[in-house]
This record gives C-alpha cells, structure tokens and sequence, in this order.
C-alpha cells in the first residue's frame, strides 16, 4: 500500500515483529492447507490411473462382459457393468428431471412465499441430507416389503429419485431465480399466458443452469453404490432389462472384486472399472461446468 | 395502458386469424386479467401541411380472451410434482417405522443401549450401541480432521489467491467432490490404510495409555483411516460453502481494517472470521451430516469385529456404523423381523442426519439474518 506513494512527509512503519510472525505463519497455514487438499486428489486419481489405464486402452474392455471370466482368468470388459450404470442413471432422470423442474416452477413461478412452497422447500432440504442407503431402505420397505415386488434395476433408480431429486430442483430454483422479471413481463405484456411464458420464455433461458444441475445430479447417482447393494444383485453378464432382479453397475463392480490378492488378474479389473466410473463422471462434471460457462444467464 | 376508449361503437371485434392462435388464443370465453390487450390496426399514413403524419384513430382497448386451460394444467402439474415430493418424505419416515416397530417390540434386549446384533432365528436381540459409538466417533474426528483444513484453504481461495489461480483450484476442489465414495474406500483400504500404519504405531507408543488412542487388533482397517478418508470426502462441501461466506464479507469492513494498518492475517481475524462463523459452523455440520451417513467407502475400510468381541473405545480399533451395517448384511434382508431391525437401524440414521442438518440450516439462518 505504501510503496506507491512519494511524499516524503507520510511515515508508514512497517507492523511490528510479532505481528508479522503471525501474519506469516497464517500464510504458511492456508498454503499447506491447500496442500493438503490437493494431494488427496492427485493421489487418488493416480493411484487409480497407474493400475487400470493398461485394460480400458483395450477394445475388449467397452465391448464385453466378465461371464465366463474367474478372477484367474484374464479379458473381459466392463460393458455389462457401463450398461447397467447407464440404464439406471437414465431412467433415474427420466423421473427426477421433470418432477424437479416442475417442482422448482413450483417454488419460484406459482407458489413464491405460498405455505405450500415453503413446506415443498423444507421437505427437498431434508431430502438433500438423507444417506444414499435410508433411500435404499425407503425404496426397499416400500417396493419389496409391501408391494412384494422383488428386487431389481428399477427398484435403484427410484431410489436414486430420492438422491437426484434435490440437486436438479435446487440448481433449476436457482437459475429460475436469476431469469430477469422484465423477461416474464414482457410476455404478459404481449398476452402470453403464464403457463406459455414459463415454457417457452423462462426455461429457455435458464436452460444451460438446468441442464448443469442434470449433469451434477446424473454423476452422483451414477457414483452411488449403496441403493446398488441393497436393492439388485450385482450380474457378470450382459442384461438390458431393468426389470430383472440382476444387473451389473460400475459400482457393484469394484465391490464384487475389492477383496482379491493383487497378483491376481481380477485385482487389476477393479482398478480399471474404478478408472471408467471415474471417467464417466468427471466427464459429466466437466460438461456441466462447459454449459455452464457458455450459457448466458449469469450470476447478477 | 393509456388507451382511451373514445368510440365504443365503433369497436371491430380482432380478427382471429390475425393473431398467432398459438400466442394468443382468443376464442375461449374468459379473459386475461391483469395484461388488457389492446385491438391494433395499420394506420394508414397520410400526408398534413407537407408532414407525413400518421393517423391516430383510437379504436379502444381489447380485452382479448385467453385461454386459461393451459395454466389450469400446468399450475396443477407443479402443484402436484410438490405435492409428490412431500409426501414422499414423509413416507420415508412413516414407511419406515411402520417396517421397523414389530421388530423393536420383538427385541429381547434395549434398543439404544445394547451391543447385541442377533437377528437370525426367532429370538431378537439388538441394540445401536456399538453403531452409534462407530458412527459418531469416526463422524465427529472426520469433521475435526477436515474443517481446519477447509477453513485455511476457503480462507486461501478468497483472501491470499489471485482470481485467475483461485478459479483452476476451486476447479480442482470440485472435482474432488466429484469422486465417487466407492473409489475413495477401495483407495483407502488398499493404499491409504497401509501409508497410515506407521502414524498410528507411533501414535499408539506415544499415547497409547489413553482408551481413545488404545492398540487394538487389526490398525489397517481402523475407524482412524475411515475417518481420514471422510474427512477428505468432506473437505469439498466445507470448502465451498466457506468459501461462498467469506467471499460476501463487506469490501467496507476490509477496508476499515486494512486502512487501520491492519495485516492480512488482522483483516482475516477482525473481518472476514467473524462474518462467516455462523457459515463456517452450518457447513461444517453439513459435511458431518454427509459423514454420517456415508455408507461404501466406511464398509470397505473398517474391519467388522467377531460378534461378542469386548468394546474398545479406541480410534485404531475397527466396528461399524448404521450404513456400513445395513448394506454389509443386504444380503440378509429375507424375514421381516430380521429387516424390520436392520431398517430401525436405518430410521436412528436418518433421525440424527435429520437433526445435523437441521441444527446447519438453523444456524446458516440465523446468520444470514445478523
């Protein structure tokens, strides 16, 4: 601050000795903090790097399954667990997506202050806090215990529901939010019913927020194991029904082969189905982050 | 709307096909209230003392009908969606204690006080004891361990980084967010667990004499590594949301303590601290709520202890938690009895992750509100 200035008759003492210590050492604690933070993540991702980058370079790993394969015995793929991941993300959002946006059109567009608005945001708060596996349970009291349906595929999604749910609500009530007033009333100004304005005036423009929201939503749930163990039973083969009570997920995956000795070809399997899931959803983070730097809605 | 409606008799009803029927379909009997539409028609320009002027024949305002089906259907579609949403939390509660209530009455032995987990066969005897203790104690060292370190590098982010390297950190922090936890337990057991061993001999020579810090059987497996992995899996949240707080402390207040000679450790500790303390505290109960319930990578890493094994309330001593417990016995799940308690397990969880969040969300208000 001080250096700048030539005129002589200003004295700006230097802070005394044991202010400056103190000032120094913080600086030396937010460093190693951010340190510490980071090292974490580049070990890990190693880690998982070094020991499977050498089977997702093959073709065989995105192309087939492990039937047949016994932790001995080398090949196979992933592509019955990738498979599996997917389908059940999807149709996770396919239920999530729409319940949340229209949720999020709810809280800001039809009820804004409303007792209704303010118990919907209350029960999405508790929502966001609720453990991946008491969503298994619910979905496992309510699906296998009462309606007696056995477990399966769709039985995980639902659960996910529960997970993706508030993530896509919040982050579209947030964008919803940042949608200017003088938009919506230039609309109405022009006759456009409400309805007609939220579809094709207010969401458009908060699309690029909406679909970050999708993309963070879509990689948590696909990142979740719990829901997985609870409610299907982990398969080596290939299955594209989410109706039967096996299928195969990324997750389900590591934790089928996470107790084999390293020596053994299924050892290095699971590090490479780690690096796929790891794949998939830093990918989904990275497209979130892009549509949300190119989209023009910003932060007032 | 300055329109005078000098002629009424001369109103022309709006020709339908004028309008965009899909903007603004006029044929239904109800009107749009709050925005009149207004009747227009193509002046013809004509030509006064040389200046082309154009003629202003006010016909009147037109209140054109609207349709308002389609708002009737689309409010009552986002009604419904909340509707769902809340019902389906309560349902969680309800659907779970209904599932949970025959077996607590069938337990031989306390619920909340005992150690026991025998569900199979016909006599029960459970208690949440031994999971409570697990739970909280790898939980609450968890956020011990990680909220120092969110705190020093939201401070480092929004006070000591220039913008252009706080944003590709704040990136990298994200990301570590979005690590999946089944990756972080697999890397904790196998790579993390064995760095840690010789911190914890040592730890266990040194201090070892007191319970907390006691030697026990298996230290690879222990609630000390679970808890140092939780407490990365944590740091993301903190960091943001102390990172958001501190970075809204009023430019005034820095300024005020930077004009008093103040250092930028001073303008930290008189300024942006106590801005975002009751931020810092909120976030950090959040990060245990996720701790809490965080479920893969704490059954991976801990050891399960024999059924009937003495307690040890040491750290480097294995166990398990509600979640690490339900989804270790899944597979279980196949007399309601035996179900019915582990999801009274499951509904203990969700009420004390319910009260965490609760208490953060109280104190984030009423911080916003000072």
């Amino acid at each position: 601050m001080s250096a700048t200035t030539t005129d002589t008759r200003l004295e700006f003492s230097r802070p005394s000795g044991v202010r400056t210590i103190k000032n120094s050492l913080a600086t030396v604690f937010v460093t190693i903090a951010t340190l510490i933070t980071i090292i974490p993540l580049a070990w890990v991702l190693s880690t998982v790097i070094i020991k499977g980058y050498r089977l997702i370079l093959n073709s065989t790993w995105w192309l087939q399954s492990q039937r047949g394969i016994t932790p001995r015995r080398e090949g196979g793929g992933a592509y019955h667990a990738i498979v599996g991941t997917v389908e059940m993300a999807l149709i996770c959002a396919a239920i999530a997506v729409p319940l949340g946006v229209m949720g999020a059109i709810l809280l800001i567009e039809y009820g804004r202050g409303t007792k209704i608005a303010r118990g919907v945001s209350f029960m999405v708060d508790i929502l966001s806090g609720i453990p991946s596996i008491v969503a298994a349970l619910f979905i496992y009291a309510l699906f296998i215990t009462i309606f007696g349906l056995g477990r399966s595929a769709v039985a995980v999604s639902l659960a996910l529901v529960l997970l993706m749910l508030p993530v896509v609500l919040r982050s579209t009530e947030e964008m919803l939010k940042l949608v200017p007033d003088s938009l919506r009333e230039a609309s109405y100004a022009l006759g456009v019913p409400k309805w007609k304005t939220i579809v094709k005036v207010v969401l458009p423009t908060a699309f690029g927020g909406i679909m970050t929201g999708v993309m963070l939503g879509l990689a948590r749930v696909m990142g979740e194991t719990a829901p997985l163990l609870i409610l299907v039973s982990y398969a080596v083969g290939i299955n594209f029904s989410p109706t039967s009570d096996t299928m195969a997920a990324l997750p389900t995956m590591i934790n089928a082969g996470r107790d084999q000795p390293p020596q053994l070809p299924g050892y290095e399997r699971v590090w490479a189905a780690a690096l796929t899931l790891i794949m998939i959803v830093m990918l989904l983070n990275l497209l979130a982050r892009f549509i949300a730097r190119v989209t023009t809605l910003k932060e007032k | 709307m300055a329109v005078t409606d000098t002629d009424a008799t001369e109103r022309v009803e709006p020709e339908p096909a004028v309008l965009d029927p899909s903007i603004s379909p006029v044929h239904h009997e109800t009107r749009h209230s709050p925005v009149p539409e207004v009747a227009y028609h193509v002046p013809a320009p004509a030509k006064i003392d040389g200046v082309e002027r154009v003629e202003v024949r006010s016909r009147g305002v037109k209140l054109a009908k609207i349709s308002r089906t389609g708002d009737r259907v689309f409010r009552s579609l986002a009604t419904t969606s909340g509707l769902l949403i809340v019902l389906l939390v309560l349902f969680v509660g309800i659907f779970l204690l209904a599932l949970a209530l025959p077996s607590l009455q069938a337990d031989q032995d306390n619920f909340l006080t005992s150690r026991n987990w025998t569900v199979a066969g016909n006599e029960l005897r459970f208690g949440i004891a031994g999971l409570f203790w697990t739970t909280v104690l790898s939980s609450i060292l968890a956020m011990v361990l990680a909220v120092p370190v969110a705190v020093g590098v939201a401070l480092c982010l929004t006070m000591y980084l220039h913008k252009r390297v706080s944003g590709p950190v704040s990136f990298v922090v994200d990301l570590l967010a979005a690590v999946p936890s089944i990756i972080f337990g697999l890397w904790g057991l196998t790579v993390l667990g064995p760095f840690l061993a010789p911190a914890a001999e040592w730890l266990i020579s040194k201090i070892g004499w007191i319970p907390l810090f006691g030697r026990s059987v298996d230290p690879k497996g222990s609630i000390f590594v679970a808890s140092v992995v939780l407490a990365i899996m944590i740091l993301p949240i903190v960091i943001a949301i102390s990172r958001d707080v501190f970075a809204q402390t009023p430019r005034e207040h820095i300024e005020a303590a930077l004009a008093l000679g103040a250092t930028r450790w001073e303008v930290i500790r008189t300024a942006v601290l106590p801005h975002g303390r009751s931020g810092v505290i909120s976030a950090s109960m959040l990060g245990l709520g996720r701790a809490l319930g965080e479920t893969i990578a704490v059954m991976i890493i801990l050891t399960t202890p024999a059924q009937g094994s003495p307690f040890t309330p040491s750290i480097f001593a294995g166990g398990e938690t509600f979640a690490s417990k339900i989804a270790n016995n899944a597979a279980e799940f196949d007399s309601p009895s035996k179900t019915g308690a582990y999801i009274a397990a499951g509904l203990v969880l969700f009420v004390v992750t319910f009260a965490v969040n609760a208490i953060a969300r109280i104190i984030a208000d009423r911080g916003a509100k000072s």
